[in-house]
């Protein structure tokens, strides 16, 4: 038992086989570190910063940073909470979320690691930006406002679908989500509601169709317990079963 | 058989159908069309079994490739400071206004497109701009109205007068790389004579360090890749010589592109490659043909290719890839995902390229100048390379100087020279700041100017741009802030966010209505980039806003509102409609401000 390799997370030692990052070893280990463009059931890669941790000193992506023993690793003190804070009031201005009329609300992973860091303002001055909305697809559908570019959907459509439906394109704040059809829409790809990519938006990007409030406000999924207790949405959600929170929660 | 099926048709067969050649293809087909057309994208996805996706999200990453039209005289002013500051504003102007093109559009008929691009490397010679890929120098009112003349009467480029296209190397200083020459083939003679692990040790004894900017030992570099395994390995020569103000580069591919391409040959031989790659940038793109005849020259003399100097089994053979207006390429990394013809987006590291890089292949990244260095050190050995410099830094450094100065060009230093001498070497006078390593880099003050150039003191790849006393730095600050959030590859939210909120802020304290606060906010934003961005883009982007703030207060403090907090909209502009409405304009119509 004692050859167990650990390191320490706010001083608690965490168990970690070799290759494992420090944020599978947390989730592992129950301890919570917020992360929005990382789903544990796929490969991590570090995008939207919000898993900064301070290791030794220095801050690092804990889902793209493979443990070792010698790290004391800083989750929770209110540097790096601010910092978290900070990198999400940055998304929130970023895109148009306009939670109150959002039907992902309150099952929203967004919203509730905002919750989570005490988020209680964008602070920043808004972009207010101009995206669109493509409904061409008979069962989903996508609000790009709501867009944080985290990739998810890119990558799982590619490595797991297999379909390759989705691609980031351009450049720095131009950068954003392209169809894999020559018309540029949703409705004109091989894209299925069944499909893993449909489930595992963070936000409220990408919707189901037919479904509208099923689950009442205060009994979503984050409206009774933090995230840092419920866990991603996606691993509650199946696409058909948006805003349903697992009975198992209670 | 369409034009562009015949052309994609073409390209595909002239060479193994990789889908890591995507972005080779795609140069090309840009190059003969003017822009990807959608059949072209559908012939790529077809044939090299890569979704049809993917391909329209790498046009639209690099800023050289377009899936709609440009003009058949393409356009694209440099925008560095320095082209600024040499008057490229009202020559960009009164292009546009003769020609009747708006910035960024193809005029109606198709004839011409003009666009903003980032610095091209001419700093000492411009203004400048490239059409159709070819750099034109020297910019001035005269030579606007000429090229006027020959778009409208639509002469072909390579018609035009070739004193537009002259470029100069402009060379000031030389010392020991640019004095000392080899004989060809020298290097690759002492490496089969000496052997790999003697030419290595020389390497590592001369103290040579990476010139690109970061400092890394080459021969420590050479050596771990050397030693790690994989079925291939590769040497990449990155001249990808983005970082503004930089042209440095420019000089050793035009005139001494024999010994870089000497020194990744003994590279190879010493990791164990039989390829090597040159990334030369798009910007460049005139200089690709002397390299390709260069480098066929070198394979008729034995220099390259099979069996170098009849040694058996040294086997080495370099390639040229093209980048395509993109300054993140430049970072190690980026390069390699480039060369996979992939968006150029910083990978994880680690693993380092050295063991994992192209194809995840054991590769060396360098510098045009530290291959230029090591072939050098190859023939004359390490003490003859450790005679200049200080300790740390040994050797001598090329820098492109630049900006408020009476001889611009390059200049080659030994490392510990300081500021002030080589201000007064170039003839610069009343000078305020210099920048030095370039948008990422120190915006150093007078009393600074003590300070050397040295790995232990102000390192740099090379850029140094000169600010008299006459200049608003804050220009300087905006047109770096903007070229980053240009080049941002968005990947990450620090970066891709972060620079456009700078760039807001920015605007509020150069319109004046900002105030201690936003500084304040602009401080805490650029040290959460430089401590939470993904790669060294993103974490040098608030460079110089945080260094000018600390090092000269006063441009920033001479714009503030004095008081304790301003809204980010201008409450007077938001009134103008209710004033238009109203037919009002009298005092009580308008909030003014108190300065």
């Amino acid at each position: 038992m004692n050859m167990e390799k650990t390191f320490r997370l706010d001083g608690k030692a965490i168990p970690f086989e070799d290759g494992e990052t420090v944020m599978d070893a947390a989730l592992k280990a129950g301890e919570y570190i917020p992360h929005l463009c990382h789903n544990p059931d796929y490969k991590p890669h570090g995008s939207c910063r919000i898993c900064v941790v301070d290791v030794n000193g220095r801050h690092q992506c804990s889902c793209t940073l493979p443990a070792s023993e010698d790290m004391e690793v800083d989750n929770s003190s209110e540097a790096i909470t601010d910092k978290r804070r900070t990198l999400l009031q940055m998304l929130f201005v970023e895109g148009n979320h306009i939670c109150p009329a959002c039907e992902k609300s309150g099952s929203c992973q967004l919203q509730a690691v905002a919750y989570q860091t005490g988020m209680l303002s964008p602070h920043f001055t808004h972009f207010f930006p101009k995206r669109s909305i493509d409904a061409s697809h008979p069962d989903i559908v996508f609000y790009f406002n709501r867009c944080i570019l985290c990739g998810l959907c890119v990558r799982v459509s590619r490595d797991v679908d297999k379909k390759s439906v989705f691609s980031l394109s351009g450049r720095g704040n131009r950068t954003r989500i392209i169809f894999n059809s020559p018309s540029g829409k949703a409705g004109d790809t091989e894209l299925a509601i069944t499909d893993k990519a449909v489930s595992v938006c963070p936000t409220g990007a990408i919707l189901p169709k037919h479904l509208g409030y099923e689950t009442p406000v205060g009994e979503r999924l984050y409206d009774r317990l933090p995230i840092s207790v419920v866990g991603d949405a996606a691993k509650h959600h199946s696409a058909k079963k948006h805003f349903m929170s697992d009975d198992s929660d209670e | 058989m369409t034009d562009i099926n015949r052309y994609v048709s073409g390209l595909l067969s002239s060479k193994d159908d990789a889908p890591d050649r995507l972005l080779q293809y795609l140069c090309s087909i840009q190059h003969q069309f003017s822009h990807i057309p959608e059949e072209a994208v559908q012939l790529l996805s077809e044939r090299l079994k890569i979704p049809r996706v993917e391909i329209v999200s790498i046009v639209y990453f690099y800023s050289f490739l377009h899936m709609h039209h440009r003009g058949d005289f393409d356009i694209l002013f440099s925008d560095n400071i320095t082209d600024r500051m040499l008057g490229s504003l009202p020559l960009l102007n009164s292009m546009c206004k003769k020609l009747g093109v708006e910035i960024g559009k193809t005029r109606a008929d198709g004839r011409v497109s003009i666009e903003r691009t980032s610095c091209t490397g001419l700093c000492d010679q411009g203004p400048a701009l490239l059409v159709n890929g070819l750099a034109v120098s020297r910019l001035d009112e005269d030579r606007i109205h000429k090229m006027v003349g020959l778009i409208e009467a639509g002469t072909p480029v390579v018609n035009w007068p070739k004193k537009f296209f002259k470029i100069e190397d402009n060379i000031q200083r030389r010392d020991k790389l640019l004095d000392d020459v080899i004989i060809q083939g020298s290097a690759i003679e002492a490496f089969a004579v000496k052997g790999g692990d003697a030419v290595l040790k020389s390497i590592k004894k001369s103290g040579l360090r990476g010139r690109g900017g970061a400092g890394f030992s080459a021969a420590t570099k050479w050596q771990i890749c050397r030693d790690a395994p994989g079925e291939e390995h590769y040497v990449l020569c990155n001249a990808d010589e983005g970082e503004p103000g930089t042209f440095k580069d420019r000089i050793l591919l035009n005139s001494y592109a024999n010994v870089m391409f000497e020194g990744m040959t003994i590279c190879g031989g010493i990791i164990g490659a039989n390829k090597g790659y040159l990334y030369l940038r798009g910007e460049y793109l005139y200089l690709r043909q002397a390299l390709e005849e260069t480098i066929q020259k070198r394979r008729d003399s034995g220099l390259l290719g099979k069996d170098i100097l009849g040694r058996k089994g040294f086997d080495f053979d370099i390639e040229i890839h093209m980048g395509a207006g993109a300054y993140i390429c430049g970072e190690e990394s980026a390069m390699i995902e480039s060369m996979e013809g992939k968006r150029g987006i910083p990978r994880d590291r680690p693993p380092f390229p050295v063991t994992h890089g192209y194809k995840g292949q054991p590769t060396v990244v360098n510098n045009v100048e530290t291959f230029v260095a090591a072939a050098r050190i190859a023939v004359f050995g390490a003490d003859w390379f450790r005679s200049a410099g200080t300790k740390q830094s040994c050797g001598t450094k090329l820098l492109s100087i630049s900006g408020d100065c009476a001889r611009p060009g390059i200049y080659e230093y030994p490392y510990g020279i300081s500021i002030r001498q080589i201000l007064e070497d170039c003839g610069a006078e009343d000078t305020q700041a210099v920048q030095v390593s370039g948008a990422a880099g120190f915006t150093i003050p007078p009393q600074e100017f003590y300070r050397t150039i040295a790995f232990e003191d102000v390192p740099t790849g090379g850029s140094f741009m000169i600010f008299n006393r006459r200049r608003d730095l804050l220009e300087m600050v905006q047109n770096f802030n903007r070229f980053f959030c240009h080049e941002s590859c968005g990947f990450c939210t620090p970066c891709r966010i972060g620079g456009i909120l700078m760039k807001d802020l920015l605007n509020k304290v150069i319109v004046g209505h900002a105030t201690a606060y936003d500084l304040n906010e602009m401080k805490k934003i650029g040290l959460l980039m430089k401590k939470t961005a993904h790669c060294g883009l993103g974490t040098t982007a608030p460079n110089p806003i945080l260094d000018t703030m600390e090092k000269f207060p006063g441009i920033y403090s001479k714009h503030l509102l004095n008081r304790s907090y301003e809204p980010a909209f201008d409450l007077d502009a938001a009134l103008e409609t209710s004033r238009h409405i109203t037919g009002r304009d009298d005092e009580a119509a308008h909030i003014r401000y108190e300065r």
